[in-house]
């Protein structure tokens, strides 16, 4: 008999309603998700991934008893997150990225004390608990010091340090390496995986491809708010791994002329990518296509540097499911 | 039993990590001594007039008592938004602890702070004024005090609850300051106001933490309207309680937890 999800949600949808205008106030309805559907067997590590806006936050919220859904239903370890959201928040962790939601004005410590507290970590235990977690993240020796005087990437980790005082079954990490440097991004994607060997269920929102290919093991890609490709990394990068990607590096292209290469026969999807004075066209071809003359000579009239192929990767699926939604 | 055990653990561990807080910054402790100590000086300049030294004492112990509720009505409503910012107001919703627990302590090291101009403005109606204000029951007086100090607390967690669902509503609190010095009694007896003023007073308990004190001071029998001040803190405490699961739930269907 199949396990039940961990994690389960079903069409969910949210809408929020915006204002504009002073005088004349007019109401308009966002909907920031559509539908979204999954499920999150335990132990598994499950990425959501999709642009800035998409819906991935949103949706953990959802998850995390932050958010009301306008419709669907969502489940976290076979508890309502509308009906029973503080059975939801015994089990779960929620770690967002970003150097906000700490009291700055406490030290390390007394920010885990305080959260060990409202998660009723049990006096006897919170002692030891705080000192595994804060060796766990590299905090040992800086516990006393006032997080006002943290770096970014020393926030990030008492963050998760705090996410996992009372160890939730679920964690839920919301784009957590956002803006840290790239060695303390590699040192938390060490520590994420240790979190999956240890056998936590996480959904982890992000949109570095680097980080959902090595750390998860199946992937929403969400776009526009609704989930448009679902799998492990390898499936969704062989969706575009028979063909390949011509990058052509143009200086000052018009407006438009995205749209013209997109047109061409053989294009399968094009995106456009700012690098430096560089405006990159990353062209996706069919396989057995030959686009680069034509594309060429859609750009007869603007100034075009190095012209390479390669082979997909998954940052290239990503793109064209994306583009494509 | 373990609950009430976990639930004073809690919101002892709380208040104190609050207080932390409120202590480590110099530039609010200051401000919350020195604030209340123009309109106190007002207020002794006014009572002056009357040649009454009854009267100076009145308005010794009334200004006093008033910094207390400044401080409630004006950073409590704030509270939430304040949370906000900081970006842990999810992360307070977020935990399993009822959202009432959360906040008690937190308004409770609030009124706690408001002591600092407690003591600030006895210690300037004294240098300037020359107005000792004589305390004929100092236990009494104590405990009529940490009486006023916890309902004025509570009735702040009911304001900071009901501010959760808008953001601009720490506005409300301003708003609240000066009328609560007037119908709390501070500085103007009550019996002054019409019968339906007067209603409003007694439904106030910081009206009758200002008349234990005062009774307190003079020697007499304050233990009626002390019980009458911790019923009626109570009261808006359970208040607050009830409605901060409907009100929580309204942010969370109108996704306004997060805004800023």
């Amino acid at each position: 008999m199949p396990s039940e999800p961990v994690v389960e949600a079903l069409d969910l949808h949210r809408s929020y309603r915006t204002r504009t205008g002073i005088v004349r106030r007019e109401r308009k309805d966002v909907e920031a998700v559509r539908g979204v559907s999954f499920a999150i067997e335990r132990g598994e590590l499950f990425g959501l991934l999709g642009p800035n806006g998409a819906g991935k936050t949103t949706t953990i919220k959802m998850l995390i008893t932050l958010l009301l859904p306008t419709r669907g239903t969502a489940r976290v370890l076979g508890h309502d997150v509308v009906d029973a959201p503080r059975d939801v928040r015994r089990h779960i962790g929620y770690v967002f990225g970003g150097d906000r939601g700490l009291y700055e004005r406490l030290s390390a410590l007394d920010n885990l004390r305080y959260f060990s507290e409202l998660y009723a970590v049990p006096p006897r235990d919170q002692k030891q608990r705080i000192g595994e977690l804060l060796e766990l993240v590299g905090l040992t020796g800086r516990e006393k010091e006032r997080v006002e005087g943290f770096s970014r990437g020393m926030r990030q980790r008492l963050h998760i340090a705090r996410g996992l005082l009372h160890d939730p079954a679920v964690l839920f990490l919301d784009e957590p390496s956002i803006g840290i440097d790239p060695v303390g991004a590699r040192e938390l994607r060490a520590t994420i995986a240790m979190l999956r060997e240890q056998g936590k269920t996480i959904l982890l929102t992000t949109h570095y491809m680097f980080e959902a290919d090595e750390l998860c093991d199946r992937i929403a890609v969400i776009a526009d708010g609704g989930i448009v490709a679902e799998g492990t990394p390898e499936a969704l990068k062989q969706r575009v791994r028979d063909g390949h990607v011509v990058e052509v590096e143009t200086f000052g292209l018009p407006d438009g002329h995205v749209e013209v290469v997109r047109s061409l026969s053989g294009v399968r999807s094009v995106a456009l990518e700012e690098r430096g004075q560089a405006q990159v066209l990353l062209v996706q071809v069919e396989p057995g296509a030959e686009v680069t003359p034509g594309v060429l000579a859609t750009l007869s009239d603007t100034k075009v540097g190095r012209v390479s192929a390669r082979e997909p990767t998954l940052e290239d699926a990503y793109v064209e499911l994306v583009s494509g939604s | 039993m373990n609950r009430v055990r976990r639930i004073a653990r809690l919101l002892a561990v709380s208040y104190w990590l609050q207080i932390k807080m409120l202590a480590t910054s110099a530039f609010e402790g200051v401000f919350q001594v020195i604030y209340p100590l123009f309109f106190a000086t007002t207020a002794f300049l006014v009572f002056r007039q009357s040649n009454d030294p009854h009267a100076l004492v009145y308005a010794g112990l009334g200004a006093a008592v008033m910094g207390i509720w400044s401080v409630i009505a004006t950073t409590a409503s704030g509270l939430l938004q304040r949370e906000r910012w900081h970006g842990t107001l999810e992360l307070l919703v977020a935990s399993p602890t009822p959202f009432a627990l959360v906040l008690v302590p937190t308004t409770t090291a609030m009124a706690t702070q408001g002591l600092y101009s407690l003591v600030s403005t006895l210690v300037w109606a004294w240098l300037l004024f020359g107005i000792t204000v004589p305390v004929a029951s100092p236990v009494v007086f104590v405990i009529a005090i940490i009486a006023a100090v916890f309902s004025i607390a509570l009735i702040g967690f009911l304001l900071s609850v009901t501010v959760v669902r808008y953001r601009t509503a720490w506005a409300l609190g301003n708003m609240l300051e000066y009328p609560g010095w007037l119908l709390c009694g501070f500085l103007v007896p009550i019996t002054l106001f019409p019968t339906w003023v007067a209603w409003i007073a007694y439904a106030l308990p910081p009206t009758w933490g200002m008349r234990a004190i005062r009774s307190a001071a003079d020697g007499g029998t304050p233990w009626g309207s002390i019980v009458m001040c911790l019923l009626l803190g109570v009261a808006y405490g359970v208040v607050g309680a009830l409605i901060s699961e409907t009100v929580l739930r309204s942010a969370r269907r109108h996704a306004t937890l997060s805004l800023t």
